[in-house]
C-alpha cells in the first residue's frame, strides 16, 4: 500500500480544509444575501416614504382625500378598495378552493385527479396582465349583462348592490382576484389534505362514516393549515396589481356599493408612479409601497407559520 | 501490532448514550465481524471508525480511537484523509448517478491518485477485478450504474471503495439487501480481500459471521460483550449472553 | 341514514362542481385567447415594432426585450437561488437556516410591484433614467426566493446514502455537493429554474417603472426596454379596437410560451431525478 509522505499529506489536508471553508463561507454568504435584500428593501422604501410620513404622519392612513394638485394625500380610499376587493376574493375563493382540493384528494379517481390538478395549477401560471385583459373584454361584459342585473333585482334593497351596473368596479375586481387566488389556496389545501395520515380516514370509515363525514374529520384535522392557506391567498390578493388595475375603475372613493368603481394600493402605484410630479407625491406613492410590503410580508409569514404548524401536528400523530 | 485500537469509547446521539466504554483491538489483515441485535450499537461503532457520524448533527464521541497509533477521534483530524484510508461499504448499495467507470474513477480522481488517463483506466480495471465484477461489466463501462443488478451494484460500491487504496474497509451489513447467490459472492470476496486489507463487517447473519471472519465481536445495548476468535465464539464463548444470542435464544 | 347518504351525494357533487367550474374558467380564458389571438397573428406582427393606430405594427421588439430582460434576470437570479437553496439543504439545519428559509418564504409573498418600487428608488432615481438593467434586477429579485425554495426541496430528495458514499471515499464537502448532489438533482433544479422563468416572463408590474417600455428595438442595457407583458398592458388599456386585437395576439404568444414551459416541466418532473 502506497503511503504518501507526511509532508504532502499535511499540505493536502490544509488545502482541503480551506476549500471546504470557502465552500461553506460562499454558500453562507449567498444565504445571508437574501436577508440583506429584504432589509435593504425595507430601508430604501422606508427612506423614500420619509417625506410623506413626516408630512402626514398617521393621518396618511385615515385621510380620504387624494389630490395631487393640492398636495393632499390620504390613503384611506385605497386601503378600503384593497380590503374590500380582497375580502370578496377570499369569500369566493375559499369554499371554491376547498371544494376543488377535497375533490382532487378525497374523491376523484387518480386518473381524473392528475389532469384536473394540473389544469388548476396552470391557472396559477397565467400572468396578471392576461387576467386583466380577459376581465375587461370577457368577464366585465358578461357580468354587466347576466349577473349584475339579477343580483340588483334580488338584493338591490341592500346598500351593497346599488348604482349602475357597468361591469367595472370592486365586484368584478374581487371576482377576478378570486379566480387568481383559487389555484394558490387549492395547492396548499391539497398538500395539507395529502399529509393527513391514511389511518385517520380508515378509522372514520371503519366506524361506518360516509365519505363526506370522513372528509369532515380530515378537514377538521387540518383546519389551522387551511386557515393558513386562506391567509396566503389573502396576501396574494392584497398585492395583486395588473388585473385589478385594469378592471376596478381606479377612482379614489369610498363607496359601500360593490358595483361602484374603487382603487387599490397596488393599482395607484402602478398607475401614478411614472407620472408623479414632485417629491411629496412620489413619496406618498412609495409609502403606499411600504404599506404593501409590510402588510404582505407579515400576512405571508403568519400564513406560513399556520401551515407549518399543521405539518408538525400531523407528523406527530403519524 | 494492532491496526485499530479503541479505548473507552462513549457515543451520544444528543443526550442518548449509544455506546458505553468500548475497548477493542483489531489486528491487521484480518476480518472482524460485529454481531448483535438491532440497535445494539454495532453500526454506530463502525461509523465512528471513519468519523461518518460527523454528518449527523448533535452527536458526540468521547474516547480514543488509534489507527496506526494516531488518535482519529480528535478535532484536528483531517477526516477527508482519514476516510481515504478507511473505506466504507454501506448496507444499501449507493452508486452515484454516473456511469460504471465514473463511479469507480471518482474516488481516484478526487484524491489525485492517477498519473494519466491510461493509469486511471488501469486502476479502475484493477478495482473492478478485485471486486470480482470486471468480467461482468467490462463491455458496458460507460452505461449507467443504475442498470446493474443489486448484487452487482454492491460489488461496484466495493470496487469504488477499493479504488482509493484504503488500508481498512468497513462494511455495514453489505449483503443484507441481496439474494443468497449475490451474498455468497460478496462473502467470497471478503475472504479474498483479507490479504490486502483489514476488514470489519457488521452483520446480523451469524452464519455469515462464522463463514467470513477471523474474529467476532458481540455487542449488546451499546456495550461490547465479548470479542474472541470466531471459532471460539461459536463453539465455546466465555459469556452466557453470547451463547444465548448465538444459539438464538433472543435477538 | 338516508339523510346522511343524501348529504354525502350532495357534497360529492358540489366538490366535483367546484373542480369543473375552475377548469371551465381556465378553458374559457385559454379558449378566448386562442380564438381572439389567432385572427391578428401574423409573421409581420412577430417582427415589427409598435406603430400608430391604423398603421399595423407588432411586438418584435417586445419579444426581444422580454428575452433580454429574462436572460439578464436569470443570470443573477438562478445561480443565486441555487446557491441559497443548496445552503438550506446541505448546511441549513441550524437557526440561521430557519431564518433564511422563513425570509425566502415571506419574500415570495411580497407583491411584485413592491420590487418595482424598490428598484425604482434604488436604481432609477439615482441614475435618473429607466433602464433594462433596472428591469432585470427587479425580475431577478423575484426569481431568487422561488428558485431557492424549489432547489432546496429537490436537493433534499437526493438520498443521504449518496452523500455518505462520496464522503467515505475521502471527498471533501464541496466536492460531494458539486460532483454528486447537484448533478443528481440536476433535472429538478432545472425545473425549478424554468418555473421561475415562466413566472417572471408574465410579470408586468415590476417593469412599469424600471424597464419602462420602448417603441423600438433596443440592445442597450442603460436604456428603456420593451417587454411583452408591458406591451400587452399598453395595447389593452388603449381606446382603440385595433390595439385590443393586438393585445390578444400578443397574449396568445405570451401564454403559449408560458404554457409550453409549464407542460415541459410537468413531463420532466414526472420522471423524477
Amino acid at each position: 500500500m502506497s503511503q504518501p509522505d507526511n509532508k504532502t499529506e499535511e499540505a493536502r489536508s490544509k488545502g482541503v480544509l480551506t476549500a471546504d471553508t470557502i465552500y461553506r463561507a460562499l454558500l453562507l454568504g449567498c444565504a445571508s444575501l437574501i436577508i440583506v435584500i429584504v432589509l435593504a428593501m425595507l430601508v430604501v422604501i422606508g427612506q423614500g416614504s420619509l417625506l410623506s410620513i413626516r408630512e402626514f404622519g398617521f393621518h396618511f392612513l385615515i385621510g380620504s382625500v387624494w389630490d395631487p394638485v393640492k398636495g393632499e394625500f390620504g390613503a384611506l380610499p385605497f386601503i378600503y378598495g384593497t380590503v374590500v376587493s380582497s375580502v370578496i376574493a377570499v369569500l369566493i375563493a375559499t369554499p371554491l378552493s376547498i371544494g376543488v382540493a377535497v375533490f382532487l384528494v378525497e374523491q376523484a379517481p387518480r386518473s381524473l385527479a392528475r389532469p384536473i390538478g394540473f389544469l388548476v395549477e396552470l391557472l396559477a401560471a397565467i400572468p396578471s396582465v392576461v387576467y386583466g385583459l380577459w376581465a375587461i373584454f370577457v368577464l366585465a361584459p358578461l357580468l354587466r349583462v347576466y349577473v349584475q342585473p339579477p343580483l340588483q333585482a334580488a338584493l338591490g334593497w341592500t346598500p351593497f348592490f346599488k348604482g349602475t351596473a357597468t361591469g367595472i368596479g370592486m365586484f368584478t375586481g374581487g371576482l377576478i382576484l378570486a379566480i387568481m387566488i383559487t389555484p394558490i389556496i387549492t395547492a396548499v389545501v391539497r398538500d395539507i389534505l395529502e399529509a393527513v395520515p391514511v389511518t385517520q380516514r380508515e378509522a372514520a370509515l371503519a366506524l361506518g362514516a360516509t365519505k363526506w363525514e370522513t372528509t369532515k374529520i380530515v378537514l377538521a384535522n387540518a383546519s389551522s393549515g387551511i386557515a393558513g392557506a386562506v391567509i396566503l391567498g389573502l396576501g396574494r390578493a392584497i398585492g395583486e396589481t395588473m388585473a385589478v388595475t385594469m378592471i376596478i375603475g381606479n377612482r379614489p372613493q369610498i363607496s359601500v356599493s360593490l358595483f361602484e368603481p374603487g382603487y387599490t394600493i397596488a393599482s395607484v402605484i402602478a398607475n401614478e408612479f411614472t407620472e408623479a410630479t414632485g417629491d411629496l407625491y412620489l413619496s406618498a406613492l412609495v409609502e403606499m409601497g411600504l404599506i404593501l410590503f409590510v402588510v404582505t410580508f407579515v400576512v405571508t409569514a403568519v400564513a406560513k407559520l399556520l401551515i407549518l404548524s399543521v405539518g408538525r401536528k400531523t407528523r406527530r400523530t403519524a | 501490532m494492532s491496526k485499530i485500537r479503541v479505548t473507552n469509547l462513549d457515543f451520544f446521539y444528543a443526550k442518548v448514550q449509544a455506546l458505553h466504554g468500548i475497548s477493542i483491538e483489531i489486528p491487521q489483515n484480518e476480518v472482524v465481524a460485529f454481531i448483535g441485535p438491532s440497535g445494539c450499537g454495532k453500526s454506530t461503532f463502525l461509523r465512528t471508525l471513519n468519523r461518518m457520524n460527523d454528518t449527523i448533527p448533535n452527536t458526540r464521541a468521547d474516547g480514543e480511537i488509534l489507527i496506526d497509533g494516531v488518535n482519529i477521534n480528535d478535532s484536528k483530524t483531517d477526516v477527508v484523509a482519514l476516510r481515504r484510508k478507511v473505506g466504507m461499504v454501506f448496507q444499501k448499495s449507493n452508486p452515484f448517478p454516473k456511469s460504471i467507470f465514473d463511479n469507480v474513477a471518482y474516488g481516484i480522481q478526487i484524491n489525485g491518485l492517477h498519473s494519466n488517463k491510461a493509469d486511471l483506466a488501469a486502476r479502475v480495471e484493477k478495482a473492478l477485478t478485485d471486486a470480482a465484477l470486471w468480467n461482468e461489466v467490462k463491455d458496458r463501462l460507460n452505461t449507467s450504474a443504475f442498470g446493474l443488478s443489486g448484487g452487482q451494484q454492491q460489488r461496484l460500491c466495493i470496487a469504488r471503495a477499493l479504488a482509493v487504496q484504503p488500508e481498512i474497509v468497513l462494511m455495514d451489513e453489505p449483503a443484507s439487501a441481496l439474494d443468497p447467490m449475490a451474498t455468497q459472492k460478496i462473502e467470497e470476496l471478503v475472504v479474498e480481500l483479507k490479504r490486502d486489507y483489514t476488514i470489519i463487517i457488521v452483520t446480523h447473519n451469524m452464519q455469515q459471521a462464522a463463514r467470513v471472519s477471523d474474529k467476532t465481536a458481540f455487542f449488546m445495548l451499546g456495550k461490547l460483550v465479548e470479542f474472541n476468535p470466531t471459532q471460539k465464539m461459536f463453539t465455546n464463548p466465555n459469556e452466557k449472553l453470547t451463547e444465548d444470542y448465538i444459539t438464538g435464544r433472543f435477538g | 341514514m338516508d339523510k346522511r347518504r343524501l348529504t354525502n351525494s350532495i357534497m360529492t357533487t358540489l366538490t366535483a362542481l367546484c373542480a369543473f367550474t375552475v377548469v371551465g374558467i381556465l378553458v374559457l380564458i385559454i379558449g378566448y385567447i386562442a380564438i381572439q389571438g389567432v385572427s391578428s397573428l401574423s409573421p409581420a406582427f412577430l417582427i415589427e415594432t409598435p406603430k400608430p393606430v391604423g398603421e399595423g405594427g407588432g411586438i418584435g421588439n417586445a419579444i426581444v426585450g422580454s428575452l433580454i430582460l429574462l436572460g439578464l434576470a436569470s443570470l443573477v437570479g438562478i445561480p443565486l437561488g441555487i446557491a441559497i437553496g443548496t445552503y438550506l439543504s446541505e448546511l441549513g439545519d441550524g437557526w440561521f437556516g430557519t431564518v433564511v428559509r422563513f425570509v425566502a418564504d415571506s419574500m415570495i409573498g411580497i407583491p411584485s410591484i413592491v420590487f418595482g418600487v424598490f428598484v425604482y428608488a434604488l436604481v432609477v432615481l439615482q441614475q435618473g433614467y429607466f433602464s433594462t438593467l433596472a428591469g432585470a434586477l427587479a425580475l431577478a429579485l423575484i426569481m431568487i426566493p422561488i428558485v431557492t425554495r424549489t432547489t432546496e426541496e429537490i436537493v433534499r430528495l437526493v438520498p443521504k446514502a449518496m452523500r455518505e458514499g462520496a464522503l467515505a471515499l475521502g471527498a471533501p464537502e464541496w466536492r460531494v455537493t458539486w460532483d454528486i448532489v447537484l448533478p443528481a438533482a440536476r433535472a429538478g433544479i432545472a425545473t425549478g429554474a424554468m418555473l421561475a422563468v415562466a413566472r417572471v416572463l408574465g410579470e408586468t408590474a415590476p417593469l412599469l417603472f424600471t424597464a419602462f417600455g420602448s417603441r423600438f428595438y433596443n440592445i442597450y442595457l442603460d436604456e428603456p426596454m420593451a417587454s411583452m407583458p408591458v406591451q400587452i398592458y399598453n395595447y389593452a388599456i388603449s381606446p382603440f379596437e385595433e390595439w385590443h386585437a393586438k393585445a390578444w395576439a400578443a397574449t396568445l404568444v405570451l401564454i403559449t410560451l408560458i404554457l409550453v414551459i409549464n407542460i415541459i416541466v410537468r413531463y420532466t418532473t414526472r420522471r423524477g431525478y
